[in-house]
């Protein structure tokens, strides 16, 4: 009996370390999963090893995807000459989430730092460049945060996009200092995204 | 009448075990003998707003030793809206917290109940020293009149120290670079800018009547107006010295008294010590037309530099804009000239703890 009690605090302690949750909410969602073993509990184990075998990250525009391509990099009517660059999937989740964009995405894996040591071969930025080639993108809009490494890193893709002849646009001013696109609101990130000026 | 404080209590901060005090809104004199607690009770105040107050302590220095269990400090503020209560604290070890209206907030939201402007002993040799003393001084004008200046600064500032860790790591990335000197100069042209529109409204709030001498202010900055191209040209330069040679975090603050044409260095202790109470003068009131109400004043010490007729002067002009100003000094006859115009409090010590009793005349 003891062994299973030991097994079960150390699931309550797993959960308890995931972003959001405390020790309160992991023991009732632990409780919930083990009085429900087939409704949930299995489900769960099932969805878990599944995504676990195929969740990837998309191999052009750095999306979490089930396959090589993401189905946003797969569907051929986001193909609108438009890509939006942020700088994580949690950003990319929230434009998502905001309906309000129809283009393609390109995920930077971060922003420039030099303080902690992330210098433009750690971003996902060659792949950038690449992309504008061979899919024809006419617009880049620059989806990063108003953070000084955000606009750092906005400044040095504008810089490296110079000679490539499509138009730069940044997020309509408004994008709280600090404040990742991630927590902004989803009505929020349309009207930032129709507001957007030339960067 | 002006905001004000209108309950304060300390708990367990530097000598003051538990200290409770009630305000009506005019000037406070303090006085009491050296070492009693009359400057703790106006740092406890000066942490009612951003930063780490008038002593740049950290918060484990201001804990009561030797029991070192934490402070914390309560405050009730009467404003237009109706009464605000702010709290702040810290347990040993810990950042400090805030309160304001029972809910937790951040430092930054201090600056939202009371503006304050204070004036210490330690500013006495601030026109003999360093430019950092000075520039400390003007941002903390600047930001008086400009909220946003701090935004300003610390982005600035955060630029600065990426750039300086290319220069010193030899990164030779031009893109990068520029990126970041693209960020000091916008930065750094809203920070001139502030300091620039503060120091103007300093000037035009000079009382031309007062006794106290002015000094002319002016921003002594080599900082060019094509910032991002000076510090692009500057980049061999600054990667051999290691960090930033140019820009407003150079800057300095001149201050010449206008009737003599006289360097503020130059000056007596006591003409140095009236350029500083002129100028707070003159903050506050730019400040009072600025937004209706008076700020807060912390004056530390400020009678024992003046004269007689000077103190008077100093005590009708704060009765005048109708600020409540908390002043300190080691006797009650320094502040005879404000009469009922003040509420006055005596401090002694006690067995290392600070006493506190209010004087009716
Ligand atoms: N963390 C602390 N715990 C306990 N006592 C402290 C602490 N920090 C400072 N003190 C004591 O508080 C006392 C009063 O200090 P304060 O600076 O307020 O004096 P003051 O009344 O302004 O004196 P002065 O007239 O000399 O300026 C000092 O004796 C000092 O040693
Ligand atoms: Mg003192
Ligand atoms: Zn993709």
């Amino acid at each position: 009996m003891a062994d299973a009690r030991d097994e079960i605090d150390a699931l309550i302690g797993q959960f308890a370390r995931l972003p959001g949750l405390g020790p309160r909410s992991a023991r009732r969602m632990v409780l919930h999963l083990l009085q429900r073993r087939d409704q949930a509990l299995r489900p769960l184990v099932m969805a878990l090893d599944r995504v676990a075998q195929t969740a990837q990250p998309c191999q052009r525009c750095g999306n979490i995807a089930t396959a090589p391509i993401c189905d946003i990099c797969a569907d051929p009517r986001r193909a609108t000459g438009e890509i939006c660059v942020v700088e994580d999937v949690a950003d990319l989740w929230a434009m998502e989430r905001g309906q309000a964009f129809t283009g393609r995405y390109h995920v930077l894996g971060g922003t420039l730092s030099a303080l902690d040591a992330i210098g433009p071969d750690d971003l996902r930025i060659p792949q950038l460049l690449d992309r504008i080639a061979s899919e024809g993108v006419r617009e880049v809009i620059l989806a990063l945060g108003a953070t000084v490494d955000g606009q750092t890193t906005a400044h040095y893709i504008a810089e490296a996009l110079e000679d490539s002849g499509v138009t730069l646009s940044a997020l309509a001013q408004g994008v709280p200092v600090g404040g990742e696109l991630d927590f902004l609101d989803d009505g929020t990130i349309g009207a930032a995204l129709r507001a957007r000026r030339a960067f | 009448m002006s905001v004000h404080l209108s309950h304060l209590t300390l708990s367990h901060f530097r000598s003051h075990q538990r200290t409770r005090m009630v305000f009506d809104g005019r000037p406070v004199a303090i006085h009491g003998p050296n070492g009693s607690g009359k400057t703790n009770i106006l740092e406890a105040i000066s942490l009612l707003s951003p930063g780490r107050g008038l002593r740049r302590a950290t918060p484990d220095e201001m804990v009561r030793r030797p029991q070192a269990l934490g402070w914390k400090l309560r405050a009730e503020f009467a404003t237009q809206d109706g009464p605000r209560l702010a709290e702040t604290w810290a347990e040993p070890g810990q950042s400090r917290q805030v309160r304001i209206d029972e809910k937790s907030t951040t430092q930054l939201a201090l600056g939202s109940l009371a503006p304050m402007l204070w004036l210490t002993p330690a500013m006495d040799r601030l026109w003999l020293e360093g430019a950092e003393g000075r520039r400390r001084f003007l941002d903390r004008t600047t930001l008086s009149f400009a909220p946003d200046h701090a935004a300003q600064v610390l982005a600035y500032d955060k630029a600065m120290r990426e750039r300086n860790r290319l220069l010193r790591d030899g990164v030779r990335d031009a893109r990068w670079f520029a990126a970041l000197e693209a960020q000091m100069a916008e930065a750094g042209a809203r920070i001139t800018a502030n300091r620039r529109a503060a120091l103007a409204a300093l000037a035009d709030h000079a009382d031309p009547d007062s006794p106290f001498p002015m000094a002319e202010m002016t921003l002594d900055c080599t900082a060019p107006d094509d910032l991002a191209s000076a510090l692009a040209e500057n980049r061999a330069r600054d990667m051999a010295a290691g960090r930033s040679l140019i820009g407003p975090h150079r800057a300095d603050l001149r201050a010449v008294w206008t009737a003599k044409g006289m360097e503020a260095a130059q000056c007596s202790t006591g003409e140095q010590k009236a350029f500083l109470i002129s100028a707070i003068l003159a903050n506050a009131r730019a400040l009072s037309a600025q937004t209706g109400t008076a700020p807060i004043l912390l004056l530390d010490e400020v009678a024992a530099h003046l004269d007689a007729a000077r103190r008077a002067a100093l005590y009708d002009a704060v009765c005048a804009m109708g600020a409540q100003c908390f002043m300190t000094g080691t006797g009650p006859e320094l502040f005879a000239e404000l009469g009922l115009r003040a509420q006055a409090f005596a401090v002694a010590e006690k067995d290392g703890v600070s006493q506190l009793s209010e004087e009716y005349p």
